[in-house]
């Protein structure tokens, strides 16, 4: 609870503070939208990311187990959403009945990837999960015969977007005097979403559930010692971050409406672990700094590296696909160099320390 | 703490140890060893470096499985029991090289403690429902109150890390005794303290004691050992050479032999 007893000192200026960003990030989209619409997308992308690393966060930041096949969870999630809301089976569940349908398929996979990793750590760890990630996704990719499961490679199309009534996300409409367009309505959604998660992340941190994750990345025999259940509490925080994964993962089938297993490699789990790493493992907030960054950086230097070089030199010397990458490749080792902890290490633990001892 | 525990119960045997063993490859570690723990003392288990006393201590908390023999533990058989049973049950302990939390608060090292004392699950830590919130408050009071117990409470939010040697050996004794044991296990808790904190170290003790907490002691300071133990076992590579109260162990052949080398002690003894 220390986060929120931080917050009660000054309650005046933190509701005036929250109110701004509230303001801030309900006003965002139709200030994006001026810019190109394109950026309202990468933005909701950029909040699937957030989902993502937060869900990741649990398994890494609060348990301490390395998870290179997170985004199979991602997968898992998107698939049960095409499949039971498109034209592959004909069948058109809504959305609220299918997201935690696939939040529970994915809780499962979590479960089941977790059995045999339990008395596995560190780079052990890493290929069990890496290898678990590479199943799932050449799985996607074949379950096309005998029986056509999952379309293989060629993915499922004209995926049902989100729809309330008569409410739907995929098409533009005017509300209030106001154009809503298909990214808009799909931002709000997804904001509301993420702070849902956000509390639900903070809630299980301070918890007696996020205490036994945190003394089992600290020291396992000293938790287990304590009396701390090892092998439910990492089951749990499996199952906990694979369902987040699996949400997540139906929000992108919706907002999309194609997937592929081409979606679901390899270099996606890295990607979100490295989100959790940049932006300091264990610290929610930090988290979503980092998945925020990770997500537009690259977006940013694809619109600026091309014109840039025009600018200096006249043309295009490198190609600027591949000249992006590089600068963020470039960028995270210097951030790794630099900060080594995340971005925000542990900001309200150091306000935490630095506050009187209450007696 | 808890209402005192020394009264009709006090003086039977709370831990019965039967003839223990284990061994490391070709090294027997632990021969045979049975011993018996009695409700409200101060057992002092002593030996020289690499007599089996932390391996005794492994295997009595489920790190390790004995090979033979068998731990009766307030009558109810250990056998087979991982060590968060084992925690459960009503043993605690602190390590040799102390394995505290290190990145989280003292307060937050003692709450986990309380884990296995109590209930709150996924949906609790959700919803934050009236029970869930109860409990946490509890959880809280109750790491604080040790916290104070052990004379930290001045360090509740300072990282586990960050403290001094001796607090961090006193906080592993609050850490264990917030899972509410019957039998503290503790590991050379005076390693590395002054005398000062040794002399303090001797009072918490005694009072964990009077609080009806049953002590399992290693130690390598005879002059605590000596002061604060009511009855001793002395290891020497695996076995048991002694046990009784620490007056007449200190005076044991075996026992000074095992600790000088028994050239020595002839030697002393001619002379």
């Amino acid at each position: 609870m220390r986060s929120y007893l931080a917050l009660r000192r000054h309650p005046g200026l933190e509701w005036a503070g929250l109110a701004l960003v509230a303001v801030a990030l309900i006003a965002l989209p139709w200030v994006l939208a001026d810019i190109g619409t394109a950026w309202v997308r990468i933005t909701n992308l950029a909040i699937l990311y957030c989902f993502l690393a937060l869900g990741l966060n649990i398994v890494v930041g609060f348990a301490g187990l390395l998870d290179l096949g997170y985004i199979a969870f991602y997968g898992v999630g998107a698939y049960v959403y095409a499949l039971l809301a498109s034209p592959q089976f004909g069948l058109h569940l809504p959305f609220w009945a299918i997201l935690p349908l696939g939040a529970a398929l994915a809780c499962i996979f979590g479960v089941l990837l977790g059995a045999p990793t339990l008395k596995l750590r560190g780079d052990y760890l890493a290929i069990v999960t890496l290898g678990f990630g590479e199943i799932i996704r050449i799985f996607l990719n074949n379950l096309s015969s005998p029986f056509n499961l999952t379309n293989g490679p060629q993915g499922i199309t004209l995926i049902d977007p989100f729809r309330i009534d008569g409410f739907s996300f995929a098409t533009t409409q005017r509300v209030l005097g106001q154009t809503l367009s298909s990214p808009i309505k799909y931002y709000y959604f997804l904001l509301a979403v993420l702070l849902v998660v956000i509390v639900v992340n903070l809630r299980l941190q301070n918890s007696r559930i996020g205490r036994a994750w945190e003394a089992i990345r600290e020291d396992e025999i000293a938790a287990r010692a304590m009396g701390i259940n090892t092998r439910n509490m990492k089951l749990l925080a499996y199952a906990m971050g694979a369902s987040f994964g699996g949400v997540a993962g139906g929000m992108f089938s919706a907002m999309q409406g194609f997937i592929s297993p081409e979606s679901f490699v390899l270099v996606e789990s890295i990607m979100v672990l490295s989100m959790v790493v940049l932006g300091g493992m264990g610290n929610v907030f930090g988290v979503v700094v980092g998945a925020l960054l990770l997500s537009y950086v690259p977006e940013v230097l694809r619109y600026t590296v091309g014109p840039a070089q025009r600018a200096v030199f006249g043309r295009t010397l490198i190609d600027p696909e591949v000249f992006r990458m590089l600068l963020f490749g470039l960028a995270l080792v210097l951030m790794m160099l630099f900060r080594p902890a995340g971005i925000l290490p542990s900001a309200l633990r150091k306000r935490e320390l630095q506050a009187p001892t209450r007696e | 703490m808890t209402a005192s525990l020394q009264d009709a119960a006090a003086g039977e045997p709370l831990l019965v140890a039967d003839g223990i063993s284990k061994s490391f490859g070709g090294v027997q570690a632990l021969a045979a060893v049975s011993f018996t723990i009695r409700r409200g003392e101060i057992y002092g288990l002593i030996g020289p470096n690499g007599a089996g006393k932390t391996s005794l201590f492994n295997v009595l908390t489920g790190i390790y499985a004995p090979e033979a023999g068998t731990f009766a533990f307030d009558g109810h058989a250990l056998a087979g029991l991982k060590p968060n049973d084992v925690a459960e049950r009503g043993i605690a302990r602190t390590f040799q090289n102390i394995r505290l939390f290190a990145n989280l608060s003292a307060l937050e090292n003692v709450m986990i403690g309380r884990h296995v004392r109590t209930r709150a699950n996924v949906f609790g830590a959700i919803f934050r429902n009236a029970s869930t919130l109860a409990e946490e408050r509890a959880i809280e009071t109750r790491a604080r109150e040790l916290l104070d117990y052990v004379g930290m409470s001045q360090r509740a939010n300072t990282l586990a890390k960050h403290l001094a040697y001796g607090d961090q050996r006193r906080l592993e004794i609050a850490r264990a005794l917030a899972t509410d044991p019957r039998l503290l296990a503790l590991d050379e808790p005076a390693a590395g303290m002054n005398a000062t904190e040794t002399a303090a170290l001797k009072g918490l003790l005694e009072s964990i004691r009077r609080d009806g907490v049953t002590i399992l002691l290693i130690e390598h300071d005879m002059k605590l050992v000596m002061s604060v133990c009511d009855r001793v076992l002395v290891l020497d590579y695996g076995r048991k050479i002694a046990e009784g109260p620490a007056a007449a162990v200190q005076k044991d052949d075996k026992v000074i032999a095992a600790y000088l080398g028994g050239e020595v002690t002839l030697n002393l003894k001619g002379t």
